[in-house]
């Protein structure tokens, strides 16, 4: 270990000072010469024919280079998905359109107010078509949301969810039908809805495409989350080698998933820019994202829970329709089996999971934030309540009840996943200590006993992140569409320069993580390099080595863990090197303060420029050695990480108005060994916003035709930092032993962890007046109506 | 799903005679101010005005003056300054509220108190205290200027009873009264964003009897309105909280309550009661 300790410590972000001034480089601040521009013609149906396209008005503009439909466009095929189940999307309309904001034909023109007023010129002819909307109708199937083809994509039905992996299950079903069939036992079930959201990323979606016809070669700058996925798909579909496509993701401003998806638009920007040799951008707009882009959740179903009168959970099933939208995207189908993965939460409890994956004329659902198991906790976490409820017991004890133990581990679930780790018990009770619940309760009783409407609520998690096992993505999840190897490996460079910095290089790129603060702290520990000496790069498929993309909090528990690999390997090298330079032995020399020294004699030293120079010096090194002082590793991790978390809410209800006022919000999460508290801090706060927002404010609501009546912010209400209460975050810490930091993923744990606390809460507040359950968003309307329906 | 505006042309005007000249001189022109709604329509395209009149360089128009028996907002007075002007705070505090509770920081900023009331919003903050408060609006057109009494300002939504070529300059606000007040429940929950509901209420009170009062609506109705039945049924009252209670209750009386994404019209008709009582409550407190 060093003596200035960086791991573990707060560590102001690295990346603010230039984000917060508007000095960081986003895709839409880098600027091509020659560049056009945009504009899409969309489909005002949700689904309808198209019986004819006339492009001459708005080619003829000027200004205009080129008007494209899917003629001009077939030959590429549709939109490569990682899980091709279901239709995938043609580059534009074929035909058919098939939800609202689908794109018809593209504009290239000058400029994008050129671009949007020759797509206003574009008439598009259509023959409407019946739209599937509603979920139980796309499952009843008789009316088709692709005409001729079921809605229905596939049932994932509890445990025969992979082939292979779960030959050694026994199969939950028969348990739980006899639980119910006892009569000592209590059956209750919920049914509810998990609303659909958009992802809403402060920074929409942005391409430009640069063909350079000399070199043969495209230069893409995206906004996207899988920069090395984006420039093999695009080899792919135009026939180039790997090395002929460059993409950069520079800053991106937020995800969630949402740019976790190759989309038509990169792809046409790209074509376009091949046909007409100059650099094409797409710059989405807020409306077309809220149509374009993929969207989250989108779930409805029934929760049933069996247990004995006294809190012992014998059974736990879900049946319910996933919302996938039009077409399929990345993930698409394989979302509700990231919810499948956990469906039993923190418990032992025999688990069946039964998930409908039907069709729609809604915009493609994909991942976002949590993606699936922040349903699954939903579901669980809201059903446990309501039994504790039934039986009368405290929502805090009947969790306590039916936890893993601690000495269980590692544990296979009931769903066929092995978790490492876990300390359930200890986390939870270490919440209700800190927060008080006790003395919660008695507040809560108070304000009751004075007629208002309080409410404590309790939620907990497992979320399952930073995947592998890497042979797991050769299990259905395949890279292969993009032109990429199936793996859910992490790789970084560690590279000390002649003058004692160090460069820091990752096939991935954050947004908005604080990716450059987190591995220059792995490294400068490992090192003994101070932090500012650090420089990290990122997103850029030229530079950087093969990296899978940011997503399902896997980046510090698998690139983060490679960053630490290849500094332990320079760290090696250069202990050879410095010994050499010393007159010592390699395992005397200790690493700190910027340097190397020789165990006792601190003035026996060498500082990291010398060692590096020494090492691009490579006739001054030890006989036989190689010269240059840098690592690359790749990481493959063994399997997931298994972070979890409780999380504990107070609220009020206005019974006049159904206003609901969060009063406090702790929540006390797990991800194991940290980094960098502040930014763990930071994304915990962000999740905890986010699932508020599910629980409270947001909701993406369609009409029966399929249009989107809340596509613009104003009527898609989003939590702002003023509508939300300071978060009290505690955490305790529980290593997972399947990478060598012992870290687990923290991005989507507040997401996961939140919203059926909020629910949970309110219900709790709504309790007296004998309310059971009550959907999200938990608008004020939504809480007074069902307030009035239960007073009669 | 454009955000960007078709082409217009864009006049910097140096004074409200200048703005006045070139909204009647050019057919489809519209005067901004803070540019907080005008931007927002014109990027859907929702609205294409030829030509856009900035009157933000105007001198003049951005104080709040005591005018003895009134307060004088100017046409560029921010909402920010509204709600934080100590004038206003002492005399119409309901006003105060209402520009408080509008939008956002940067919203409050930038957009005019003045802007608000002449783009009409139905579910706009301080049109309704300006209502309560019997407000004139004072609007400078081609052959001079008027007064419009707040009451026939509010035509229907986003319409006002400004004429294409007039620039509203100012808006007075009536000294007097016991109190007035504000409330709302917001489309974000609380009191944030657009209102649900809100309600304003103005009195005047004298030896523990309500002599006189204005109570008006925003947000349930196609356009922001007077309650008169409330108005009527607390006058002559003790203003106790029974008596606001039974006032309320004729909150929605002659208003045609609107349903939308955020209540049904049983909701909002509900809700005009609670602010309704919310804000006479807190007007007489
Ligand atoms: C994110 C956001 C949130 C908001 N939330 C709220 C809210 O909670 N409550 C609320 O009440 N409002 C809200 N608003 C609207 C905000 O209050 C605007 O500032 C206001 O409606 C318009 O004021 P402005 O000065 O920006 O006017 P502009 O946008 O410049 O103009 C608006 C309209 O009024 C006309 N106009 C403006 N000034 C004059 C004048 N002096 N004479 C003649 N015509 C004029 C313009 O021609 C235009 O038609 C919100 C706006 C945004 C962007």
């Amino acid at each position: 270990m060093s003596t200035t300790s960086v791991l573990g410590g707060i560590v102001r972000r690295r990346e603010d000072p230039a984000l917060v001034r508007g000095k960081g480089r986003y895709v839409d601040d880098v600027k091509f010469p020659g560049e056009l521009a945009v504009a899409f013609v969309r489909s005002p149906f949700a689904h309808a024919r198209i019986t004819s396209i006339d492009t001459s008005a708005a080619a003829a503009m000027d200004g205009v280079h080129a008007v494209y439909t899917i003629d001009d466009v077939r030959h590429l095929g549709p939109v490569p998905a990682q899980v091709p189940i279901g239709t995938l999307r043609p580059l534009l309309a074929d035909g058919t359109v098939h939800h609202v904001g689908e794109a018809v034909a593209m504009v290239v023109a000058d400029d994008r107010y050129v671009a949007q007023d020759a797509a206003e010129l574009v008439v598009v002819d259509y023959d409407p078509l019946p739209a599937v909307v509603d979920l139980e109708e796309a499952l009843r199937d008789e009316v088709q949301a692709h005409e001729g083809k079921s809605n229905v994509l596939l049932t994932w039905h509890g445990q025969d969810w992979w082939p292979g992996v779960t030959d050694e299950l026994v199969d939950p079903k028969p348990q739980i039908e006899e639980a119910k069939a006892r009569e000592d036992t209590v059956v209750v079930s919920l049914r509810m809805t998990n609303q659909r959201l958009l992802p809403t990323m402060i920074e929409p979606r942005v391409t430009v495409a640069n063909w350079n016809g000399g070199y043969g070669a495209f230069e893409i700058w995206s906004a996207t989350q899988i920069p090395h996925a984006l420039a093999g798909a695009i080899g792919k579909i135009f026939g180039l080698p790997s090395n002929k496509v460059r993409v950069v993701a520079p800053e991106v401003g937020g995800g969630f998933g949402a740019k976790l998806n190759i989309y038509p638009e990169d792809i046409l920007c790209a074509f376009a820019s091949q046909q007409l040799e100059r650099p094409v951008r797409f710059v989405e707009t807020r409306r077309e994202a809220a149509v374009a882009t993929i969207q989250g959740r989108g779930w409805v179903g029934t929760a049933t829970l069996v247990g004995t009168r006294d809190g012992k959970i014998l059974g736990y099933e879900l049946e319910a329709i996933c919302d996938m939208g039009a077409y399929s995207h990345n993930f698409t189908v394989a979302i509700p089996a990231l919810g499948l993965f956990v469906a039993p939460g923190q418990y032992d409890i025999p688990t069946h999971y039964e998930l409908h994956c039907v069709v729609t004329n809604l915009p493609t659902t994909d991942a976002y934030r949590g993606a699936g198991r922040p349903e699954a906790a939903y579901y669980l976490e809201r059903i446990i309540d309501h039994y504790a409820r039934t039986i009368g017991m405290d929502p805090a004890e009947v969790r306590k009840r039916n936890f893993w133990p601690p000495d269980a581990f590692p544990v296979t679930t009931s769903v066929g996943l092995t978790m490492d780790s876990g300390d359930y018990a200890r986390n939870l009770d270490a919440l209700l200590e800190w927060a008080d619940y006790e003395g919660m309760k008695r507040r809560r009783d108070e304000a009751r006993a004075e007629g208002r409407l309080v409410g404590v609520g309790l939620g907990t998690y497992v979320e399952v992140c930073g995947f592998g096992p890497s042979a797991l993505a050769g299990l259905g999840f395949s890279w292969s569409e993009y032109g990429m190897p199936s793996a859910f490996n992490g790789s970084g460079v560690v590279r000390v320069n002649p003058d004692g910095t160090c460069t820091v290089i990752i096939g991935t790129g954050p947004s908005g993580q604080g990716h450059e603060t987190t591995w220059s702290q792995i490294v400068a520990e490992e090192l003994g390099i101070e932090l500012d000496a650090i420089e990290v790069l990122h997103g850029d498929t030229a530079e950087s080595p093969f990296g899978v993309g940011t997503f399902g909090s896997r980046s510090l528990a698998v690139d983060g863990t490679a960053a630490f690999e290849a500094a332990s390997r320079v760290r090696a090298k250069a202990a050879k090197i410095a010994a050499h330079l010393l007159e010592a032995a390699p395992e005397d020399i200790r690493f700190a303060d910027g340097g190397a020294h020789v165990a006792g004699s601190p003035d026996k030293a060498v500082t990291w420029g010398e060692i590096a120079t020494s090492a691009y010096q490579p006739h001054t090194l030890p006989e036989g050695m190689e010269g240059g002082l840098e690592a690359t590793a790749v990481f493959s991790p063994p399997n997931a990480t298994w972070p979890f978390g409780a999380h504990l809410a107070m609220v009020e209800v206005d019974p006049d108005t159904g206003n609901v006022e969060i009063l406090e919000y702790w929540a006390m999460d797990d991800c194991g060994n940290v980094v960098n508290p502040m930014i763990v801090a930071g994304q915990i706060h962000g999740g905890i916003a986010q699932g508020i927002g599910q629980a409270m404010f947001e909701h993406a609501v369609y009409d029966e035709d399929g249009n989107l009546l809340s596509a613009a912010l104003m009527d898609y209400p989003m939590p702002t930092a003023g509508d939300l209460p300071s978060f009290k975050l505690n955490r305790t810490t529980t290593p997972t032993d399947v990478n060598p930091l012992g870290v687990k993923g923290i991005g989507e744990a507040g997401t996961i962890g939140s919203a059926q606390t909020i629910v949970n809460a309110v219900v709790d507040a709504l309790a007296p007046l004998g309310i059971e359950h009550v959907d999200m968003p938990l608008r004020p309307r939504a809480v007074w109506e069902a307030i009035q329906k239960a007073r009669g | 799903m454009t955000m960007y505006p078709r082409k217009f042309d864009y006049v910097a005007v140096g004074s409200v005679a200048e703005a006045v000249e070139a909204l009647r001189a050019t057919e489809g022109a519209k005067v901004m101010a803070g540019g907080m709604s005008l931007l927002p329509l014109m990027k859907m395209r929702l609205l294409s005005p030829t030509t856009v009149v900035d009157i933000g360089r105007v001198p003049g128009l951005d104080s709040i003056e005591d005018r003895g028996d009134h307060l004088a907002i100017g046409a560029l007075v921010r909402h920010a300054d509204t709600a934080a002007n100590e004038l206003v705070r002492t005399h119409a505090p309901a006003l105060a509220t209402a520009a408080s509770l509008t939008g956002d920081v940067q919203v409050r900023n930038r957009g005019t108190t003045c802007g608000s009331l002449a783009h009409a919003d139905l579910a706009a903050d301080q049109t309704a205290a300006v209502l309560a408060l019997g407000a004139t609006l004072v609007a400078q057109g081609p052959s001079g200027t008027r007064e419009i009494p707040a009451d026939e300002f509010f035509v229907d939504t986003l319409t006002s009873a400004l004429e294409p070529d007039e620039v509203l300059v100012e808006v007075r606000i009536p000294k007097g009264g016991t109190g007035s007040a504000y409330d709302k429940l917001g489309r974000r929950g609380g009191r944030s964003d657009y209102a649900v509901a809100g309600a304003a209420a103005w009195v005047e009170r004298s030896n523990g009897t309500v002599t006189a009062a204005r109570v008006a609506l925003t947000g349930v109705g196609t356009k922001p309105t007077r309650a008169r039945g409330v108005e009527e049924a607390i006058v002559g009252t003790d203003g106790s909280a029974s008596a606001i209670e039974a006032a309320a209750r004729r909150a929605v009386e002659g208003v045609t309550v609107l349903e939308d994404l955020y209540g049904s019209e049983e909701y909002k008709a509900h809700l005009a009661e609670v602010y309704v009582a919310r804000a006479l409550a807190a007007a007489l407190g």
